[in-house]
């Protein structure tokens, strides 16, 4: 799994019917220090993260894994929103209270 | 499976459910010399590592083998701890 951040969405009227009702947000690859890398990705999102958010995002087949996904085609998956991450000798980037608030 | 140093975790409160439960570990792979190499990643824990254990662990649908019946979406497990390695 990757951490990312929330940097948008997608709306898609034209797409493949099980992606029918399924929210689609662009990430961005995020190393545990905070800092962006990588180029951008478009997941579904299963755990309602919204913009600004720090998420937990599931690649490949394993993405089919998440909750209500099953047989979609979908090769990443937002399944988590992460309230902080430690790494040993960094201070933790913790998410500031009130910011990254979901977008509904 | 590849080799690579527990340096951290993470903590999500709001997950899938399948996920609840389950250790969430940043992994940083390393070279035989123990150098690290390339980007770090989320794992899930199958063992019960630690941060600054040298594990190793799989990529793609095989990391939520472990957990079988149950199928976590997880797309890195951590599936051993490394006592030692002996290269030439």
């Amino acid at each position: 799994m990757i951490l990312a951040k929330v940097v948008g969405t997608v709306v898609a009227t034209r797409k493949d019917e099980r992606l029918v009702s399924n929210k689609l947000l662009v990430a961005r690859p995020m190393d545990p220090s905070g800092k962006l890398d990588g180029n951008y990705l478009v997941a579904v999102d299963t755990v309602d993260a919204g913009f600004g958010e720090t998420v937990l995002i599931v690649s490949g087949s394993s993405a089919r894994m998440a909750a209500g996904m099953k047989d979609c085609p979908v090769d990443a998956a937002i399944v988590g929103i992460v309230d902080h991450v430690d790494v040993e000798g960094v201070s933790p980037a913790r998410r500031e209270a009130g910011a990254g608030a979901p977008v509904r | 499976m590849q080799v690579a140093r527990v340096v951290g975790d993470v903590v999500a409160t709001i997950k899938d459910a399948a996920l609840h439960g389950h250790k969430l570990l940043i992994l940083q792979p390393v070279s035989l010399d123990r150098e690290p190499v390339g980007r770090q990643l989320v794992a899930l824990d199958a063992v019960g590592a630690g941060v600054g254990e040298h594990v190793f662990f799989v990529r793609g649908r095989e990391a939520t083998f472990p957990f079988y019946p149950l199928e976590p979406p997880a797309d890195a497990c951590v599936v051993g701890i490394v006592d030692h390695w002996d290269t030439e």
